[in-house]
């Protein structure tokens, strides 16, 4: 019983930064219809800036960890700026294909600068674990679970309550009309573009710190991504925010009861599954956004 | 007393979530007949195709070809029964050649085996697809246009290559969607032949058109769809003074519109 | 005939070239590498090209023949489920071969009939996760693949002719002819399929999917048999990768493989049968001049960059342009005739 609550726990903690990760995957396909293939790169760049931040710049933890997130969205914007702004309106291959390169480029070029030897993020939480009755949990982790809910709570906020979400909205159900009703259509994309990409530098700075940085990093977890979007529906925020804890569930539970070498098979397994039974997700692709 | 229909569309309803595209669809088409499916935009009739070709499945009802029931067979296994379509926007192959297109249309005669295929033993049959196909080219008259891109056609001449394609599939009936949209006064005059040699040809011809004076001119019998619902059936000249389809194509708000609407939600109710 | 010749061309080019290059081990082994990777491109091409579906996982079936093939030489003994012990006892690579194409055939088959109820983004990922399961068990099923270890000792292919004896091909000379023996079977079958009417259903399915359903195309079937095919060519491909490297870690299934051969494909000319033997030779040779300026991490930000740029520069690829650029077919266009009915 105890350490299936301690598994519970540890679900609790891996699925938040799953969920900013599908989040941010799912935000670019439904709005901008691109699979982003430089999604675990910017993961691996915001994990890398976090460490860089700390190490190099001394900037401390708790302003290193935004430091990270604002490099992924201006990583983001760029990208967006460069490869996809032109080819707004070519088909989905040829912006997948793109993204493939840009990943690449991204991820090699990380090996290049850093090298292929693991870092460690230093931390200011104490080492000793936090007891909660018959289960434990450091500081570190709890701290990465308080940041990845604020900041799926305030990605919710900013889609829910802001002009700026409200142009989302409008440009998820019909980018045509929205750009008729006077929505920039082209900033939209470019912020949704960069937003979802600081959302995957956010998951990268967070769990940078409680494994290790490598530049191989983005690649399981760009797969994963696409797992929990594809079990919470592409395109559904809601969704993927679910889709994240369910699958952190399924990893510590088959990592837990079966094998721990097929943990990060759990992901694959799910997405077969899900085509087998329920091929538009868990939840709907029509769902609206938010 | 008239002969048994080749198509029966049986009390055929298609809703999407709360929005109903077709309330309750019933006539039938004999063979031999042109029969025009005529209504206001949104009224359901490429909806009706879609049903009756497999592409959606009705929400009740079904649809009857030469005595079966379509309901659970899948496009491709429809036309194999005999009736084929052609689309409304995209009826080509784009980047093929049109003598390509219609040979991918041919893909039913094609007889040959995987193994033979790949063993090359199969040039006999490949002769007799060009021969067909040069042939489907001369009947819509698209010959001169052989090597040329699909995609590079003018729109009227992609309908003609959407027609040979229907063609090719050697149909019992065909079902042409808006198949004049976009041509002209000549263009259409031509159409209008073709069609009718077609059909004398013993194809049954079911089609959705907007240009009211070809309806007239080529239809046996014309079938009035508004909201979902059928408001008239007859020959065109019975058509065209009929009171409920001159208020469903002129009012706004008109008294048949309130009428198929307040019968829509009775029924939805 | 016309048609074939630039093809007959380049292979005669490709069996004169050791001759060219002399007994050069390091260039032979590249070539042998690229051979092999560019066969597995040219059954990606079946799917990516041909049938217009992004199929980005398309090394599991490289990685499966390169399994198959290695094991059914190498013999194992293994304990499944419920305490059932299988042996298998070493057969020749020959067979191994075969076996190679028929399990990736069937696993080809089993993916196509799973993956194609989906299009779009959820195919392209659904192919990768199916990559990723198989190398997941590569990696962690340690008694019969040795894991992280790889399996090695893998027995090179033998050549027997009745009256002739046997030969087991050891040298690369030998090996790069086979490559190229198989890989020109592989252009002769692809070249019939496409040139058929099951090509026309794929290139059909492709351009224009409610229209080839509404021609009575069945889509799952066509599609199927394309995956069925492809998987099989890159499983033949996997297997001589196995035999000629003599071993094989759970890396063969790396995605970065897959990437490779969708730069060959698409830089060389998807949906063309020269397309992918063109990209895949300037891809596979590529690292080969790059590697005395550059390290492999600066090697593959080229290779990104050359993904990103084709899509801006040449969509169509090389070959399309090329064919473009010369245009020796192509007279002016005829003038438009009034469109006429005949009776």
């Amino acid at each position: 019983m105890t350490e299936f609550l301690q598994h519970l726990l540890n679900t609790l903690i891996l699925g938040g930064t799953y969920a900013l990760l599908g989040i941010g995957l799912t935000l670019i396909f439904g709005i901008m219809n691109v699979v982003n293939f430089t999604h675990g790169a910017l993961y691996t760049v915001g994990a890398y800036v976090m460490y860089l931040a700390v190490t190099a710049l001394g900037l401390g933890f708790f302003a290193a960890l935004p430091t990270a997130i604002l490099g992924g969205f201006l990583l983001g914007a760029v990208l967006d700026l460069v490869l996809l702004r032109p080819l707004r309106g070519a088909d989905m291959d040829t912006t997948m294909l793109v993204m493939i390169g840009a990943g690449i480029v991204l991820q090699s070029g990380t090996l290049w600068l850093f090298g292929g030897v693991a870092k460690s993020i230093p931390t200011p939480f104490p080492d000793a674990p936090l007891q909660l009755g018959p289960v434990s949990v450091s500081w570190l982790r709890l701290f990465v679970l308080g940041a990845a809910v604020s900041l799926i709570v305030l990605t919710y906020g900013l889609i829910n309550r802001t002009r700026l979400g409200l142009a989302m909205r409008a440009t998820f159900q019909d980018h045509d009309t929205a750009a008729l009703m006077g929505v920039n259509v082209r900033l939209v994309y470019t912020a949704t573009f960069a937003i979802g990409s600081s959302l995957a530098a956010a998951a990268g700075a967070l769990l940078g710190p409680v494994y290790v940085v490598f530049p191989q990093m983005g690649g399981m977890a760009e797969l994963k991504a696409f797992a929990i979007v594809i079990l919470g529906g592409l395109g559904s925020i809601t969704g993927a925010a679910i889709g994240g804890f369910i699958l952190a569930l399924a990893e510590e539970l088959g990592a837990g009861y079966i094998s721990s070498g097929y943990r990060d098979a759990m992901g694959f397994l799910i997405i077969i599954a899900v085509l087998v039974f329920k091929p538009t997700g868990l939840f709907a692709k029509a769902e609206r956004i938010g | 007393m008239s002969p048994a229909p080749i198509l029966s569309v049986d009390h055929v309803g298609v809703r999407f979530g709360g929005l109903t595209a077709i309330a309750d669809l019933h006539f039938d088409v004999h063979p031999g007949e042109i029969v025009s499916l005529i209504g206001p935009n949104g009224a359901g009739k490429t909806t009706a195709f879609n049903v009756m070709t497999g592409f959606l499945k009705p929400s009740q009802g079904q649809v009857r070809f030469r005595g079966t029931s379509l309901q659970g067979l899948k496009p491709h296994e429809i036309v194999r029964l005999g009736l084929s379509r052609t689309f409304q926007r995209t009826s080509v192959f784009p980047d093929d050649t049109v003598f390509d297109n219609v040979m991918i249309g041919l893909h039913r005669r094609g007889r040959s085996r995987l193994v033979d295929t790949l063993l090359g033993r199969d040039r006999a049959g490949e002769a007799d697809l060009r021969a067909r196909a040069r042939d489907l080219l001369d009947t819509v008259g698209l010959s001169a246009r052989a090597q040329d891109k699909a995609g590079a056609l003018a729109y009227g001449e992609q309908r003609l290559v959407g027609v040979a394609l229907a063609l090719a599939t050697e149909p019992a009936m065909l079902l042409l969607d808006e198949p004049v949209s976009g041509m002209n006064a000549s263009e259409t005059q031509v159409f209008v032949r073709l069609i009718r040699s077609i059909r004398d040809r013993g194809v049954t011809i079911l089609l959705v058109e907007h240009d009211m004076p070809m309806v007239m001119e080529v239809s046996d019998r014309i079938v009035v769809l508004n909201y979902g619902r059928l408001i008239a059936e007859g020959p065109p000249a019975a058509i065209r003074a009929d009171p409920a389809v001159i208020e469903a194509y002129l009012g706004q708000g008109s008294a048949a519109r309130d009428a198929a609407r307040a019968a829509r939600e009775t029924s939805d109710a | 005939m016309t048609r074939h010749l630039p093809a007959l061309a380049l292979l005669a080019a490709l069996v004169a070239l050791p001759l060219a290059l002399g007994n050069e081990p390091y260039l032979l082994n590249a070539l042998i590498t690229t051979g092999i990777v560019t066969i597995a491109a040219m059954s990606l091409n079946l799917l990516l090209g041909f049938t217009g579906q992004l199929s980005l996982g398309h090394i599991a079936f490289f990685g499966i023949g390169a399994y198959v093939s290695a094991l059914t030489s190498l013999g194992f003994d293994i304990e499944i489920v419920g305490g059932l012990r299988v042996v298998h006892a070493p057969w020749p690579a020959a067979v191994g071969f075969l076996l190679a194409v028929l399990v990736t055939a069937a696993c080809g088959y089993l993916v196509g009939r799973l993956s194609f109820r989906v299009r779009g983004a959820y195919f392209v990922i659904v192919t990768i996760s199916f990559a990723e399961v198989v190398r997941l068990v590569a990696l962690n099923w340690v008694e019969l693949t040795q894991g992280p270890l790889a399996l090695t000792g893998i027995p090179p292919f033998t050549l027997g002719l009745p009256g002739l004896g046997t030969t087991v091909l050891r040298t690369k000379l030998q090996n790069y002819y086979l490559v190229l023996v198989v890989g020109t079977l592989c252009y002769a079958l692809i070249a019939r399929l496409v040139g058929s009417r099951f090509g026309r259903a794929m290139r059909g399915l492709k351009e224009n999917e409610s229209l080839a359903l509404s021609v009575g195309i069945d889509a799952t079937r066509t599609l199927t048999l394309a995956a069925v095919i492809s998987a099989a060519m890159a499983g033949a491909a996997g297997s001589l990768y196995a035999h000629y490297l003599r071993i094989i870690d759970p890396d063969v299934f790396l995605f970065s493989t897959t990437v490779t051969m969708v730069i060959m494909v698409v830089g060389g000319g998807k949906g063309t049968l020269l397309g992918p033997i063109v990209g895949g030779l300037i891809f596979g040779l590529l690292p080969v001049a790059l590697r005395p300026v550059m390290v492999p991490e600066a090697q593959w930000m080229v290779f990104g960059l050359v993904l990103i740029v084709i899509q801006f520069v040449m969509p169509r690829g090389i070959v399309p342009g090329l064919a473009r650029l010369f245009a020796w077919r192509r007279a002016p266009a005829p003038v438009p005739l009034p469109v006429e009915v005949r009776s």
